[in-house]
């Protein structure tokens, strides 16, 4: 087999890198995956702008300013307002509890968390209305107090606060967990209390997971439909929300309504995209424990 | 309390868990045990009957088949997305990638009209598919399309850090000892990146047979054809029919819990499967 | 099989990985590539086995038809630093695999495949482990099987990079042993990477040093220790005082002392570097009317046949440290302790006269 006299050279530069596959494979493959992306995102997200701005920019401002829509601006921002502080000092508190600390428990504990996620929109819709409703547990005490949570603003409000509990939670619980809890420990041994060491070295170790889960929930917020959909009641003015005033507009055939205030969604979602896209870099950079 | 929790310095620790466990009570917890206190108020019968109805089995029918024709969707394409992603350079591919988690951040009566605008006979698909007998819009492939747009992300989203994180080395070792490309695809990436498109793919289906606003708007909503479990509840709500939503309600969530926990699992198995060799 | 490299190079970006590499490697033997991280000697051996290309140069296999021959057909063994074990795979698996993988008419049975996957894990004396996964397996033996699957192939050379790296002193030492004797019962052109000297020294016939992406000095272990060729190779292989000085027509001065050496006889008054190994210094209790260096003993390790000194020169000139070993019967008739005054003198020294003039250099 080894023969010298006829040994031969082959060139190695024509050796192709072994882990890559073929010019006319990789385009094949990513000429697919763009067409799919196309289809299934650019188009839809295009369709928003396209049927919004169809009859021209006066009837677009027209309907994103006429008082019910600003009505609905209006009570989107104040819904997004209470849910996210409090989703804010609950996902510290959580992830307080459950990174800086080990205790039986705590893997039920994140999927309780998680719970939410998987629970439909229009269930966590309903079971407000089986416990706030007229016939609910808290109904009949509600009336006699003249008090209303169903088909008022406080349901929406809790609805919104449903759906969005575990997305800053669960930004810091991985955040903290990677970064441990030795910078803690040293700030107690210097004498710092708690809320001093809360204050002073954890919290500007995680601003900026606490920035990516506020801006993930914030979009939630924001958006939800099904379940402040269930809660709402519909009522113009007074109890709708920007998805579901899109909704009414666009059950009401008033379609070019309907898509310019669903412009103002999407142009949302887009800020959303391009914040989350900023902040990943930092929150990466912070678990990685470089905090500059 | 010594045994419950393991000694630590930093304070703090009952006062967090305390508000965790009260916070996550008064939204999440109490609320949920309600449709169950509820559902348990009717007999066996008047529950089964309810949940067994013709319409509401047809329901399930659409919802499961739907969201797994969906959910088997973006598999493939997740994977093929997550794959070009990761390996090959092509221009604008920061914006594609930011872009991928839009079906999370657009809100879904959003998502809802817009695919029913360029489904229906005249939008910018439906005029082509039209023609061709095929429609979309208002019927369950309509629903389709929109679990398919809403579960999109869920399995890039998964299988991408994954195939990130597969050492070349590996891929290497398979060359060096004669597996062409498409076997060490085979034999080597594809049951790494397995778990990952499992959990992707349970994600996507999970979300896909709660999903609501943006399906109601595309799917025409025709009792028995095109009838999403979700809209039933409405329906029966809108009816003043309490228990019979709430046992539906209770029928989705016991699912819901069971597929949370059928994925908990697979990403316990997929972290197993990851530890480094 | 012989490996012949001819004019080899390669860049990455503006990083010189591989600086015209020409080397020629015989049939059967063990070739170590010595190098510290960044010398190239992993780029090169990639560029062998064809993982990487070269930007130009050639790789020549005394073969018949290698020209045009894709990687699985090239017959290279290659053992990967961190062993890249199919985790999914069962170790049996993990050896088939090359068999596994072969077009169906050169697939070799099962019968067959079983029987030669037995085979080798039982030369490397693991077959006990065959329905395990990767994970269970300790460093050595994931090491063991990735030879045992790199062999499966019957490659015509094998390749490894880093073999050891990865594996605690213990496991590493035993795995050396164990290396050198399989490789004299199999007889295959073997080429391994290595930063550390000492298992380079030890293990390889033959040892290749680089630097920057060039080759420093080719030759057995003896050659080398003994005779290094260039500074660069002198402090690589370690164990060594340096010493600046001057040189002028066949003497040079060191800390004052003079010494004769013959083969700088034209240098005219350059700088100079000396080295001395530790065992080549001679240590003496009282100057002896030879020229010496007067030191004071700061720490001594007497542990085993040889003693270590660490010495401080008086001089000002002299190296913060210098390091000497003498005999244990020797240090038994000093009667040394820690702060005596000592007189060192080199019994031989190699030195390396500056090229360039004054400044230029470094």
């Amino acid at each position: 087999m080894a023969t010298s006299s006829s040994s031969q050279t082959f060139p190695v530069q024509l050796a192709a890198p072994v882990t890559q596959e073929q010019p006319w494979i990789r385009w094949t493959l990513t000429l697919l995956a763009l067409s799919f992306l196309s289809l299934f995102l650019l188009l839809p997200l295009m369709g928003v702008f396209f049927e919004a701005l169809k009859k021209g920019w006066d009837v677009y401002i027209d309907a994103i300013t006429e008082p019910d829509a600003l009505a609905a601006i209006r009570l989107t921002l104040t819904a997004a307002a209470i849910a996210i502080p409090l989703n804010l000092v609950f996902g510290i508190a959580a992830a307080w509890a459950i990174a800086k600390f080990e205790f039986y428990g705590k893997s039920i504990l994140i999927s309780l968390i998680d719970l939410p996620f998987s629970v439909s929109p229009v269930v966590t819709g309903l079971i407000y209305v089986l416990i706030f409703g007229l016939q609910g547990w808290a109904g009949p005490w509600l009336k006699e107090h003249d008090l209303a949570v169903i088909f008022a603003v406080p349901g929406i409000v809790l609805a919104t606060i449903f759906v969005t509990v575990p997305f800053i939670a669960r930004e810091l619980i991985p955040l903290m967990q990677a970064q441990g809890s030795e910078e803690e420990e040293a700030a107690i041994a210097l004498g710092a209390n708690g809320w001093q060491t809360l204050w002073y070295v954890t919290l500007p170790n995680i601003k900026w997971g606490l920035l990516y889960g506020t801006i993930l929930c914030n979009a939630r917020a924001m958006g939800e439909f099904g379940a402040v959909s269930v809660v709402s009641g519909h009522i113009r003015g007074l109890t709708n929300t920007l998805s579901l005033h899109v909704e009414i507009l666009y059950n009401e055939y008033n379609f070019v309504a309907a898509f310019a205030v669903a412009s103002l969604l999407a142009l949302l979602a887009l800020l959303t995209l391009a914040l989350k896209t900023l902040v990943e870099a930092k929150v990466a950079q912070q678990i990685r424990g470089n905090h500059s | 309390m010594s045994t419950f929790k393991q000694h630590s310095v930093l304070p703090g620790f009952n006062l967090a868990l305390g508000f965790t466990l009260l916070y996550l009570s008064l939204i999440v917890l109490i609320p949920l045990s309600a449709a169950f206190i509820h559902t348990a108020k009717l007999s066996w019968p008047e529950f089964w009957n309810t949940v067994t109805a013709p319409r509401v089995i047809a329901s399930y029918r659409l919802t499961f088949g739907a969201s797994l024709a969906a959910a088997t969707v973006n598999a493939f394409f997740g994977l093929l997305v997550a794959w070009v992603l990761v390996r090959y350079p092509f221009p604008g591919k920061r914006l594609v990638d930011a872009l991928i988690d839009l079906p999370f951040a657009l809100p879904t009566s959003v998502a809802g009209i817009t695919l029913t605008a360029i489904y229906t006979g005249n939008g910018w698909i439906g005029q082509y598919l039209e023609p061709m007998g095929i429609r979309i819009a208002f019927t369950p492939a309509g629903v389709f399309v929109a679990l398919t747009f809403i579960g999109l992300p869920f399995v890039v989203r998964t299988v991408q850090p994954v195939l990130e994180e597969i050492e070349q080395e590996l891929e290497e070792a398979a060359a060096m000892l004669g597996a062409t490309r498409w076997q060490t695809f085979r034999h080597i990436i594809f049951p790494a990146v397995l778990p990952a498109l499992a959990t992707g793919f349970a994600l996507a289906f999970a979300r896909a047979i709660g999903e609501y606003g943006s399906v109601i708007f595309i799917a025409g909503n025709i009792p028995m054809i095109s009838e999403i479990t979700p809209l039933l509840i409405i329906t029966k709500l809108e009816q003043y029919d309490y228990a019979g939503a709430t046992a539906i309600a209770t029928v989705m969530l016991v699912i819901s819990f069971t597929l949370l926990l059928f994925i908990n699992l697979l990403q316990w198995q997929a972290r197993r499967h990851n530890t480094k060799v | 099989m012989s490996i012949e490299i001819c004019h080899l190079s390669k860049q990455f970006g503006s990083f010189s990985a591989l600086n015209n590499i020409n080397l020629k490697i015989n049939p059967g033997e063990l070739l170590a590539l010595l190098g510290p991280s960044g010398s190239g000697k992993t780029t090169l051996l990639r560029v062998i086995a064809g993982l990487e290309k070269a930007d130009s140069g050639q790789v020549l296999f005394n073969r018949k038809d290698s020209t045009d021959k894709p990687i699985r057909d090239r017959q290279v063994g290659f053992v990967f630093q961190h062993y890249a074990l199919f985790r999914n795979m069962t170790i049996f698996e993990n050896v088939a695999f090359g068999l596994r993988v072969r077009p169906k008419k050169q697939r070799p049975d099962s019968r067959e495949i079983n029987r030669r996957v037995t085979g080798l894990l039982q030369l490397v004396q693991l077959d006990w482990l065959a329905d395990r996964y990767p994970h269970q397996l300790s460093g050595g033996q994931r090491q063991r099987i990735a030879l045992a699957r790199a062999l499966a192939v019957e490659p015509g050379i094998l390749l490894l990079d880093e073999p050891f790296g990865a594996l605690d002193a213990k496991v590493r030492k035993e795995l050396r042993a164990w290396l050198r004797k399989l490789h004299e019962d199999m007889h295959m052109t073997s080429i391994f990477v290595t930063h550390d000297q000492d298992e380079a020294l030890e293990v390889a016939d033959r040892v290749v040093i680089m630097n920057r992406g060039c080759i420093e000095q080719v030759g057995t272990p003896g050659e080398v220790y003994e005779k290094p060729a260039n500074p660069f190779v002198y402090e690589f292989l370690g164990h060594v005082n340096l010493f600046h000085g001057r040189v002028h027509q066949g003497h040079a001065w060191i800390n004052g002392l003079k010494i004769d050496v013959p083969e700088h006889a034209g240098a005219e008054d350059l700088n100079a570097i000396a080295y001395v190994r530790p065992h080549d210094i001679e240590v003496n209790r009282i100057s002896n009317g030879e020229p010496a260096l007067a030191a004071r003993v700061v720490h001594i390790l007497a542990i085993g046949p040889v003693v270590r000194l660490e010495l401080a020169g008086k001089d000002k000139e002299s190296p913060d440290s210098i390091h000497a070993e003498i005999s244990k019967e020797r240090f038994r008739e000093l009667q040394l302790a820690r702060g005596d005054q000592v007189f060192i003198r080199p019994r031989r020294l190699d030195l390396f006269p500056d090229q360039a003039p004054d400044g230029l250099m470094h």
